[in-house]
């Protein structure tokens, strides 16, 4: 079985021309393993979870009922993204199982709105919104540790309740970053083989070994997004995830469920002047 | 690169009498599987050993897929049937002289008499970088070289190319579309009918293929409605050689002439994409208008309308401008302008 497909080019070297198409199929059944085995042992198997410390009612009394999650740029760029990856993947792989339609022009527009919209989100990140609340900290690892030594039976102290992101989201937007950098940046330069609006077509770019090794991350990345999006929408549906996915709806948390799984010491949140509104209440992004 | 070694690679033959056999054969085999009509496109493929199908399923045997018949509403061309034998048919020469006629310029009389219909509409791309085995996108790889600065380009595309810039190089697809046949296909699901033009696919559907025609898939017959027996028909086919040729571009129209002015037309190119187009645009505009020059220049100008040529190919535009102006206007009134 050859995970890649090869081709003698007209100088007679053997190069990659793109990835086995049968690891679309490879992609989406470890996908939807990974949902059956995480559904099932959440349903039959999992502990109720246990954190460490709790906050005094004055620290509790000071949280708006609504607490602010995602400002609207940053909801905006979310489903933004999430069309365009939507889009992507849709008009790559549905070609390949059999739905045949004119997919190229609609995939380099798609990638293009995705190129735009992540640069975009680099900036905005960077410079207004809380850039390190994303990556996993010191706090992260250690309570990683604890809860994999409470999950195998060993004794630890419960983990801390989690900063703005628990480190599974976190680790998830580091996945995407490597995929979704991966996949941009090797479709900006395949957009060189085709005709579009951006720059004349030039296919002697690169040499044919490095062409097919550009063609081939862009079909791994790009099968291995079928599995990390699969997961993210399950993750996103799952009952108590909800109040996350509500909240890049709506940008805002119940108080609730933020004293619940949130530390206001590692993502303090201020009081608004009204209690009821979250809208004078200040977010990281 | 393609070496012809004129000894064919080893497969099995299949020769089915029926066309429910064959179709069981073809749906059995499904990509392994090769179908061989009149051999004309099959035995380069095969000799030149680009293509190596497991079982190549003959068709000649089938007698269903054989001759003209006549229908409630026209006639039914078998798939098998020979090109010679539509060119020689009486009632096709009366009455759907367009497809008589461009069968008629299809290469030489020995491929017209072993090439069938079937065959010649179903036939792949004749780009010689396709042909010689490179692996360009239409055969699975990443790549035209056809389109690229030194590419040798002159007979390819100058509309609709998506990444591949081969064109189909059928004579008698474009008459088909402007007589509004019907393609007769026979699936694993069963038969299904689809009009000519939608027969043809384009790269931007499928790189790979130049009709909808999967593995498994049977085309059967071609039937043509009497919608337009009889009408004015034009046909023209240009190409390097006049004795033996693929068309650089061809014109076929079909056209219902009532008190001076077009009343129904329907009017199709070749070689100027991956497949046949029918000019809707073109019939929309001259409708109602005298088949004159006047109309036919304008016709022209609309038929070239987002054309793009490659390096070497910038004559086809003119080239298809004045076909499609001849078709309209006539010969004699449609002056050629470069």
């Amino acid at each position: 079985m050859d995970f890649l497909e090869w081709a003698r080019n007209p100088w007679g070297q053997n190069v990659p021309i793109h990835i086995a198409w049968f690891l679309i199929w490879v992609a989406a059944i470890a996908g939807l393993l990974f949902l059956m085995v995480h559904a099932t042992y959440i349903r039959y198997f999992a502990k109720a979870r246990a954190f460490a410390n709790s906050d005094s009612p004055v620290v509790a009394a000071r949280i708006p009922e609504h607490v602010p999650r995602h400002s609207l740029t940053a909801r905006l760029f979310h489903w933004v993204m999430a069309t365009s990856m939507f889009t992507l993947l849709f008009t790559a792989f549905l070609p390949k199982v059999g739905l045949q339609f004119d997919w190229v022009t609609y995939h380099w527009i798609a990638g293009s709105v995705l190129t735009v919209s992540i640069l975009f989100h680099i900036i905005h990140a960077s410079f207004f919104m809380g850039f390190w609340s994303i990556w996993p900290d010191r706090i992260d690892l250690r309570d990683a540790r604890r809860r994999i030594l409470r999950f195998v039976g060993k004794p630890a102290p419960p983990p801390d309740r989690f900063a703005k992101y628990p480190l599974e989201n976190k680790l998830y937007h580091g996945a995407i970053i490597a995929a979704g950098l991966s996949s941009i940046v090797t479709g900006v330069f395949m957009m060189f083989r085709v005709r579009t609006i951006f720059f004349p077509r030039y296919p002697y770019l690169f040499r044919d070994m490095t062409w097919g090794l550009m063609y081939v991350l862009h079909g791994l990345v790009g099968v291995g997004l079928i599995a990390l999006i699969m997961m993210h929408v399950y993750f996103g549906l799952r009952p108590e995830k909800r109040a996350i996915t509500k909240s890049m709806i709506f940008g805002w948390m119940s108080r609730d469920f933020y004293l619940n799984e949130h530390d206001p010491a590692r993502w303090p949140v201020e009081a608004s002047a009204s209690p009821s509104r979250s809208q004078g209440a200040r977010t990281e992004g | 690169m393609a070496v012809i070694r004129d000894v064919m690679p080893a497969f099995e033959l299949a020769q089915p009498n029926s066309i429910a056999d064959a179709q069981k054969l073809l749906e059995q085999q499904g990509e392994n599987g090769w179908v061989l009509a009149g051999g004309m496109d099959s035995f380069d493929w095969l000799k030149d050993r680009i293509k190596k199908p497991k079982v190549v399923v003959d068709l000649s045997g089938i007698a269903e897929l054989k001759g003209v018949r006549a229908t409630a509403d026209g006639i039914e061309i078998g798939a098998m049937t020979t090109l010679t034998e539509v060119v020689e048919h009486a009632v096709i020469r009366e009455k759907y002289k367009l497809l008589a006629e461009s069968a008629e310029l299809v290469a030489s009389p020995q491929i017209r008499n072993q090439g069938t219909l079937g065959g010649n509409v179903s036939q792949d791309a004749r780009c010689w970088y396709y042909r010689a085995g490179w692996p360009c996108y239409r055969a699975g790889g990443n790549i035209c070289y056809a389109d690229t600065p030194e590419g040798r380009n002159r007979e390819h595309a100058i509309l609709h190319a998506d990444r591949c810039v081969a064109v189909n190089p059928s004579d008698s697809a474009p008459a088909l579309i402007a007589l509004d046949a019907k393609f007769v296909i026979r699936t694993s699901k069963g038969e299904r009918m689809v009009d000519a033009e939608d027969y043809f696919i384009g790269p931007e559907i499928d790189i790979t293929r130049l009709h909808i025609l999967k593995p498994g898939d049977l085309l059967t017959a071609i039937r043509i409605p009497s919608t337009w027996a009889g009408a004015r028909f034009y046909f023209e086919k240009v190409r390097d050689r006049n004795v033996w040729d693929f068309p650089l571009l061809n014109v076929a129209s079909a056209m219902v002439v009532s008190s001076g002015s077009i009343e129904r037309i329907r009017i199709a190119v070749n070689g100027a994409a991956a497949r046949p187009l029918r000019l809707k645009v073109v019939e929309d505009a001259v409708r109602g208008k005298p088949p004159n020059a006047a109309t036919g220049e304008m016709a022209g100008k609309l038929a070239v309308m987002g054309a793009v040529p490659l390096q070497f190919n910038a004559y086809k535009i003119p080239l298809m401008r004045n076909l499609v102006k001849r078709a309209i206007g006539g010969v004699q009134e449609a002056a050629w302008t470069s």
